[in-house]
């Protein structure tokens, strides 16, 4: 960590940013402690139905291929955000920044209105324990993206009020970081969940 | 519903029966006068702004360290009342000083409150009181978080307390199994103010965790590599990656639960195939591992104290470090000891028996490698030193009976009886709270810059370990001759009529002791014994080469670290003047500016818990909202470091006699 070669971007190289970046990515394991105590839970629980539907009843393919091409692409259009901060181009960080998170509004979305068409087709989550289970899992994953959301147009707004400084060079990649993050969870979910119950 | 209807029904919901008896009106109007003549004196006196300034906005670590300490001893307070009016429900059969209910509530209180508000802040006060100055830092490697996290636990402990007189205390213990934590069991809202009270402090908790890991991690003095680190701050690293990788369980264990009381969902509900035994499973992977989180920072101080007070060298410094990284890998394969009646078959019962009599090697390691320090060494009988021999014995009795207790056969019969009682107290007072009194007055010198009277501690330790063996040994015998946890009452004949009393006179013995160590903190505060040096105790690590207090800056040169026990080494090669600073060589020093943003982002999630507690949902959105916006504002206004500068710096090191001519 000593070595402070001029090739590193900014954000490594000023010594309260670096130890930021570091305490995030440990913030970081304890999301993936919380999210392997849910997978935990949903894996048990994913074969007590009750008499409520099964995984195979509940999963249609479509809304989720379509939910898992949009996050993925936001996870890319977020890369070519903090490459736009490293080769010093504000408008083009703030400008991929703002695709990310509407990329990530329709995910939230559409991951909503599937939600909303279970719970309609009186599948609510009180029925039994995997669709307990299900809804939390994907719930809390969906609620992490909206964070996400916040964050990045409160981050937009930061840089367009503050340019590129090393702080906010710092947060847009500490943000990548959590975008990223949340695209491994979500090809976990989709495999585990989606692919595996419609199996 | 009508505007009178709406009023009885809110005073009914606040104020259920179990809040209305006699005691529990008497405490809430002696707490409303004291509150009141708290804020009186501040108005009088016009020290509101003294208070925000200094205290409330503050970001230094060692305020907040004195802030937790405070805390944790009103918490040990409350804790303590609680465990007094079990031990007098108990003192005889047919006793009915309380009600089965009201006992259900004042047992959950006393462990909720004695794990979670009195160990886990006592054991952050000294981290934050030590730590940073021991690897010659000048604060932790995030400031702000650190007074967020104190101020989440503050809030949350507040939660907690305030159940017993708005709304109902919780009563399902403090593991609060379902089904029985369940809204069909367990209706009204005491089993939501454990579960937000929790679930909020546990976030403060989580970034305190992750404080302290990068702080020593990387905030080190030049020089001090790990191998060169004080054993304290190495338990302050393994305690903070058990926390990182223990709550978030307990956040799911919690989640789910308030998720199936709040929001009916189904996941411990048996008519829908939930299953309450995943909750278990869940709490313990959090629970073994906190017992760790509590005890290493014991052993920790405890590797301090033995060594200062021995004028010897740690013996097998690279021992205590392999031991305490083993217990931590250890603890995380042995939560199903907690339940071995679950049912899951020998094979697993014998692994997780097998993974827990293994404990017993590295922490037997330390034992001998305290012993062994001690060993030709010239031992200076100091109350922290007491504390620690007070110790020896009482772990080696409660780890041997934690191996008695792995022994899956005998685990049945002794499991949920009195046996375990006293097992896990002869632990966790024997061990933790043991250890982080000897810190506190180890400490307390550096935190304070007066020392508490010796002889009025010796009493105080006297009483408090005389009365902890009174009041525990008798529970093992209790608990072969049949008694089970948690009763509210018993009847005669059964042969456990007279070891109650003794266990109960027990108790009382320790109540006076805490009353003693209160009083010797006040009267020590009024006759103050000032300690100029900054060395009191002639220590070795870099905590004693500044004043006492610290100044605001910690070090006005961070010292070139070379060898383990850095002060003694400089104290011995006559380089002590290598911390002074001289008036060229002076330079300005950065530190964090206060902020208001803690402690409104933790008064926001307060808000949003009560509203969740009551389930009035419009107030815990507000409470959101109000969480996004402390965050927003913290985020948007430009966190600046305040800069003293060098005249400044100058003037203060040579007040204290710093400065080289």
């Amino acid at each position: 960590m000593s070595t402070t070669t001029a090739d590193r971007p900014p954000e490594f190289q000023d010594m309260h940013e670096s130890i930021r970046i570091m305490g995030f990515w440990i913030f970081l394991s304890t999301d993936v402690g919380l999210f392997s105590s849910l997978f935990a839970v949903y894996a048990v629980f994913r074969s007590r139905v009750a008499l409520g539907p099964t995984p195979h009843q509940l999963f249609a393919m479509g809304p989720v291929l379509t939910e898992t091409l949009i996050l993925l692409t936001s996870s890319f259009t977020c890369s070519l955000s903090l490459y736009s901060a490293r080769m010093n181009r504000l408008r083009g960080a703030v400008a991929w920044l703002i695709v990310t998170l509407l990329l990530g509004a329709s995910f939230v979305t559409l991951e909503i209105r599937e939600f909303v068409a279970d719970v309609t087709a009186g599948h609510g989550w009180s029925h039994s324990a995997f669709l307990s289970g299900f809804f939390t899992l994907v719930g809390t994953h969906g609620s992490h993206v909206t964070i996400g959301i916040v964050w990045a147009v409160m981050l937009a707004l930061q840089l367009a009020m503050k340019g590129l400084t090393v702080t906010n060079r710092r947060k847009l990649y500490t943000f990548a970081l959590y975008w990223h993050f949340l695209d491994i969870v979500w090809i976990f979910l989709f495999s585990v969940v989606y692919l595996s119950g419609m199996a | 519903m009508s505007m009178r209807e709406w009023i009885t029904h809110l005073i009914k919901l606040l104020f259920p029966p179990q809040v209305l008896l006699p005691d529990i009106v008497g405490i809430d109007i002696g707490l409303t006068v004291g509150a009141i003549a708290i804020m009186v004196y501040l108005t009088v006196r016009h020290r509101w702004g003294w208070l925000w300034r200094e205290w409330l906005t503050t970001v230094d670590h060692k305020k907040i360290g004195i802030m937790y300490l405070i805390a944790a001893l009103v918490m040990l307070f409350r804790g303590g009342v609680d465990a007094l009016m079990i031990r007098t429900q108990l003192i005889g059969p047919r006793a009915h000083f309380m009600g089965a209910q009201q006992y259900d509530e004042v047992f959950t209180t006393h462990g909720t409150v004695m794990i979670f508000f009195m160990a886990m802040p006592m054991v952050f006060a000294l981290f934050n009181a030590a730590v940073p100055l021991m690897i010659g830092a000048r604060d932790v490697a995030f400031p702000r978080l650190n007074a967020i996290s104190f101020w989440i636990f503050a809030f949350g402990a507040i939660l907690l307390n305030i159940s017993f007189s708005i709304g109902g205390s919780p009563s399902a213990g403090w593991m609060s199994y379902p089904p029985y934590s369940e809204l069909a069991y367990n209706p009204g809202v005491g089993e939501n103010y454990f579960l937000l009270s929790l679930q909020v402090a546990g976030i403060g908790t989580i970034a305190t965790g992750i404080n302290f890991l990068v702080t020593v991690l990387r905030m080190r003095a030049p020089g001090m590599s790990l191998s060169k680190m004080p054993i304290f701050a190495w338990s302050a690293l393994i305690t903070s990656s058990l926390v990182l990788f223990a709550f978030p369980p307990l956040t799911v264990a919690l989640g789910l639960t308030m998720l199936d009381r709040l929001f009916g969902a189904s996941f411990f509900t048996v008519a829908h195939q939930g299953m309450p035994m995943m909750y278990v499973n869940l709490f313990w992977i959090f629970g073994h591992p906190e017992v760790y989180i509590l005890i290493m920072p014991a052993f920790g101080i405890f590797s301090e104290v033995v060594p200062v007070f021995s004028r010897k060298a740690l013996f097998g410094y690279e021992a205590m470090v392999g031991s305490l990284l083993a217990i931590s890998f250890l603890s995380y394969g042995v939560w199903v000891h907690h339940f071995f009646e679950m049912g899951a078959g020998p094979g697993v019962n014998v692994f997780f028996g097998l993974s827990t009599m293994l404990i017993a090697i590295p922490t037997g390691v330390k034992m001998f490698n305290w012993l062994f320090t001690m060993w030709g060494g010239r031992i200076r009988l100091t109350v922290p030193m007491l504390w620690q021999l007070a110790f020896i014995p009482t772990f080696v009795v409660g780890g041997a009976t934690g191996v008695m207790l792995a022994a899956v056969p005998a685990d049945y019969q002794y499991h949920n009886s009195y046996f375990m009682i006293a097992h896990f107290h002869n632990v966790i007072v024997g061990g933790t709270v043991f250890g982080v009194l000897s810190g506190m007055y180890y400490w307390w010198p550096k935190m304070f810059g007066w020392k508490l009277n010796q002889r009025q501690a010796t009493w105080a330790f006297a009483f408090f370990v005389a009365g902890f063996w009174v009041t525990f040994m008798p529970q093992y015998f209790l608990g072969l001759e049949g008694m089970t946890r948690r009763m509210a009452t018993y009847p005669a004949g059964l042969g456990w009529t007279s070891l109650n009393w003794w266990s109960t006179m027990g108790s009382y013995l320790m109540a006076v002791g805490f009353l003693i160590m209160v009083y010797n903190i006040i009267w020590s505060r009024l006759h103050p014994d000032w300690d100029t040096t900054g060395d009191p105790w002639d220590g070795r690590t870099l905590e004693w080469s500044l004043p006492s207090p610290a100044p605001e800056y910690n070090f006005a040169r961070i010292p070139h670290v070379r060898s383990r026990d850095e002060w003694w080494a400089m104290k011995r090669e006559g380089r002590t003047d290598d911390v002074k600073i001289s008036a060229d060589s002076v330079q300005p020093i950065h530190v964090p500016r206060n902020s208001a943003m803690p402690i409104m982002l933790a008064a926001a999630f307060f808000v949003g818990s009560i509203g969740m507690v009551f389930s009035w949902f419009w107030m815990a959105i507000l409470g959101g909202l109000g969480v996004v916006a402390a965050l927003a504002y913290g985020s948007f206004a430009d966190y600046s470091e305040l800069t003293i500068d060098a005249a400044h710096v100058l003037k203060t090191e040579a007040a204290m006699g710093r400065v080289d001519s």
